[in-house]
């Protein structure tokens, strides 16, 4: 999957850069006082298939890899670093060959190694944990039965001892209760807890190598912060070398004790981490630190308008289960939720997921029914409206979705996409496509483009369509879930840019839910923090991040990763 | 396009398969001008063994017909019984499927248990026995097979639309005001067709060998000459004239294997993130 997204090279257009090419900036390592590596990746380059949008998914790239220390790879999607790991596991997919270059596990060429040799490398010498722990753990097998198999695959100890050894890794990587989660199939864990089990797996063997692709991104940020702390942890106890494959900057600062920044398949910049972050000297290490949102809510205070939405006590409750046998489980997504929202306001929803912020606002525009309470647009009830009364409210609150991946049609153009809403609603469809082309202006994109597939567009041109589809209706209010979330940072910064413009233009009215403090406090006027379905505090970004009063907001405002170093990057 | 045809051609075996249905299409369609005569007509005394004459190059039948003429007369019935079932049975499984997984609930519920209905009487048999009512003609036999192929269609069909309902893009439609029926037309069907068209092709094949069965039974068209005819013709003296069901059978194994490989290769084709991986 992730291999996949590398070589399509999602970011190339927005993430390219407009600089002419800009030499390299690779710092010297010292090596005095410093471990003799145990991986050293030399001039590796991978060629991709033909047809590709360059030739090389990484190109002439040296990593080392130190016991007892951490090396970071950042970069945006598409730039090969992925690849990379994934060479040094022998994952490769089978479209693309190594080109040039070595992969040394001490003395031994991994590449060069016939097939069977890898199977006692990977696991024993070099263990890798991955992005999704869901998808990784296999979930019809309990934790510690997963875990044993990674023994038995290598012929290593009695049933007993496996049994044994599981439980204690798992109380070493720290799940609560480890006799339970040994017990447990994945699906009864958290997020976190998973990436905990994937972890307890990885180590089991002993490696000396950790590879760690992405492993907190699907992570809320309190969980984040605990699973690099384990990590770090682990790190220092087993005197392990570490290769931690982020895009996230926050994440770097937070423990890496040697970064290598890269961008489109090559290096750009690299040196010790300290260095790269406080005197990044390449043009892209710079934008990308830039690009970074600062948690600093902007201090200008809006006077209060009238408000064009009002939500009182909304309820979501989801029914589960429920069957011949089984008592029906009532979950509480919502309780009670109230706030209004002004013209031209921008109003954040942050909380970890399960927070029932998601709910809120698929409930706001109606893609899910309400349990009770009420949602007032002007003067309809939109949360009680059926039929033909609900589509013609319906088109006043708009939504841009998370995932510009599966938010367009793959089968419909991009120009029929945007014009579909205004089409339903009895416009001509010479016009709306006229139109749509002036709103592909509006965000930023070639009008030409509306007879392009989706697929021709990167993630950002996306999520651009994504916004001309919910403008196209005219809306007075925009409900933004997670937009932003699955977009590199650079890009991420666009998008907001463009958000904030569009909605001082059209004077919309923009509801923000974020999981990510740092990009609700760029954007919002207000921030309404929500945990298990309730909201704990409401207010001004200033407020909120400034001098949060729950006890909550804080645990969340610490847990934002590299954020004793922010102030040295700025 | 171009990249379609460059995954479907790595598949060795969907390009032999292309390869012999052309191969097979070319027959039917040549088959009025290599063989004018009527396939039924006797044309020379019957048991004449295969590559001895050079006029009847198969050979001729129990009763003296020409094997080559019928099997190139019966080409054309099984590729247009196949296509044409198949076609009906799409046409009677897609709504009904998509009607199922669009609006779930009680629609859901009705829907799949007529559909179990189907599934739950033997195929075969039910296609014997509503061909025996009919009186057995091309048009019955059509029916027949597409009323017994279609329940796998409606399954495949409602499993893709639940998926696809719950994508963001179908939710955008409804954001966006659009109708239920808009929405299944235009968002969420045109999702359907890679899967729909892989299964298609296989299910041709299924319907060629349904009809050559119930002709092989005596239940074919009387009027059309078809390969399951001669195989059941040639039944009783399989020991004296083993070509006489030999090149029937060889030519049904030939396409239906070659619709299968097609199928194959239009899946990784059409899916190439599910395809085995490459080589």
């Amino acid at each position: 999957m992730h291999s996949i997204r590398a070589f399509r090279g999602v970011a190339s257009e927005e993430g390219r850069m407009t600089e002419e090419p800009h030499r390299p900036v690779i710092r010297p390592e010292p090596v005095e006082g410093r471990p003799a590596p145990v991986v050293r990746i030399e001039r590796l380059s991978i060629a991709l298939p033909e047809g590709a949008d360059r030739p090389f998914a990484v190109e002439r790239v040296n990593f080392n890899l130190r016991p007892g220390e951490l090396l970071c790879v950042v970069g945006e999607s598409g730039s090969g670093k992925s690849m990379s790991a994934n060479a040094l596991m022998g994952l490769l997919p089978d479209t693309v060959r190594v080109a040039e270059g070595r992969i040394l596990l001490e003395e031994t060429d991994l590449l060069r190694e016939p097939a069977d040799k890898l199977y006692d490398v990977r696991g024993r010498r070099v263990a890798m944990i991955f992005q999704e722990p869901m998808s990784a753990l296999n979930p019809l097998m309990k934790v510690s039965a997963q875990i044993e198999e990674v023994f038995e695959a290598h012929g290593l100890l009695t049933p007993k001892e496996r049994k044994d050894k599981a439980l204690q890794l798992l109380t070493e990587v720290g799940l609560p209760d480890p006799p339970r989660a040994a017990d447990s199939y994945p699906f009864q864990l958290s997020g976190g807890q998973r990436q905990r089990v994937m972890i307890a797996m990885a180590l089991a063997l002993e490696p000396q190598v950790l590879i760690a692709d992405e492993p907190t991104t699907a992570l809320d940020v309190t969980t984040q912060a605990q699973i690099l702390k384990l990590i770090a942890r682990l790190q220092k106890e087993r005197n392990m070398a570490v290769m931690f494959i982020t895009h996230d900057f926050g994440v770097v600062a937070e423990i890496a004790d040697y970064v290598t920044v890269m961008q489109l398949g090559r290096i750009v910049e690299s040196g010790p981490a300290d260095e790269v972050l406080y005197s990044p000297e390449h043009p892209y290490t710079k934008k990308l630190i830039a690009a970074i949102p600062k948690l600093r809510a902007g201090a200008a205070e809006k006077t209060a308008s009238a408000p064009v939405l009002t939500v009182e006590d909304l309820t979501k409750t989801y029914h589960m289960g429920g069957g011949f046998f089984k008592r029906q489980r009532d979950v509480h997504a919502v309780k009670g939720v109230s706030f209004t929202l002004g013209r031209g306001e921008t109003l954040g929803i942050v909380g970890e997921s399960g927070s029932g912020k998601s709910s809120v606002g698929r409930c706001l525009v109606r893609l899910q029914d309400p349990t009770s309470g009420r949602v007032l647009l002007g003067d309809k009830d939109m949360a009680h409206l059926k039929g033909t009364e609900l589509r013609a409210v319906r088109r006043r609150i708009q939504m841009i979705f998370q995932d510009p991946f599966s938010s367009l049609n793959p089968r419909e153009k991009v120009g029929r996409i945007i014009a579909d809403g205004p089409i339903a609603y009895g416009e001509d469809p010479k016009r709306a496509l006229s139109r749509a082309a002036a709103l592909m202006e509006m965000v930023g994109l070639d009008p030409r483009g509306v007879n392009r597939f989706p697929h021709e567009f990167s993630g950002g041109q996306r999520q651009r369509i994504g916004i001309a589809r919910a403008l196209a209706l005219e809306p007075e209010i925009i409900v933004a879930d997670e937009a932003v979330s699955a977009l590199d940072v650079s890009i991420q910064a666009q998008v907001l840019d463009l958000l904030g413009t569009l909605k001082k233009d059209l004077n919309l009215s923009l509801i923000f839910i974020t999981h990510d403090l740092r990009v609700a406090a760029q954007i919002c006027d207000r921030v309404m923090v929500m945990q298990k379905g309730e909201v704990v505090e409401i207010g001004p970004g200033a407020a909120i991040f400034g001098a949060p009063k729950h006890a909550y907001t804080q645990s969340l405002i610490d847990a934002i990763p590299g954020r004793e170093k922010e102030a040295a990057m700025a | 396009m171009k990249d379609f045809w460059k995954r479907f051609a790595r598949n060795k075996g969907a390009v032999i398969g292309l390869v012999i249905l052309v191969a097979v299409i070319a027959l039917s369609a040549a088959a009025p001008f290599l063989f004018p005569k009527s396939p039924w007509a006797m044309v020379q005394r019957p048991f004449i063994p295969p590559f001895t004459m050079d006029k009847f190059l198969l050979g001729t039948d129990p009763m003296g017909r020409d094997l080559a003429s019928g099997l190139a007369h019966g080409a054309s019935v099984s590729l247009l019984v196949g296509l044409v079932s198949t076609v009906v049975s799409l046409l009677i499984g897609i709504p009904i499927g998509a009607l199922a997984g669009y609006f779930g609930g009680w629609v859901d519920d009705v829907l799949m248990r007529f559909t179990e209905f189907f599934q739950s009487v033997p195929s075969f048999a039910l296609a014997v026995v509503l061909v025996a009512i009919f009186q057995p003609s091309i048009t019955s036999i059509v029916i027949a097979i597409a009323i017994v192929s279609w329940p796998p269609v409606a399954r495949l069909l409602r499993g893709e639309v639940m998926s696809l309902k719950s994508r963001e893009f179908v939710e955008a439609a409804v954001l966006s005001g659009q109708t239920h029926a808009t929405i299944i037309w235009r968002q969420i069907l045109p999702n359907t067709l890679s899967p729909i068209i892989v299964l298609a092709s296989m299910m041709v094949a299924a319907a060629i060998l349904i009809e050559s069965s119930l002709s092989f039974l005596g239940l074919g068209d009387r009027n059309v000459m078809s390969w399951g005819y001669i195989i059941g013709a040639g039944r009783t003296v399989i020991r004296q004239a083993w070509w006489v069901s030999f090149f029937p059978g060889a030519a049904i194994l030939l396409t239906v294997l070659a619709l299968n490989l097609i199928g194959e290769g239009l899946n990784d084709a059409l899916n190439p993130r599910l395809s085995r991986r490459g080589k």
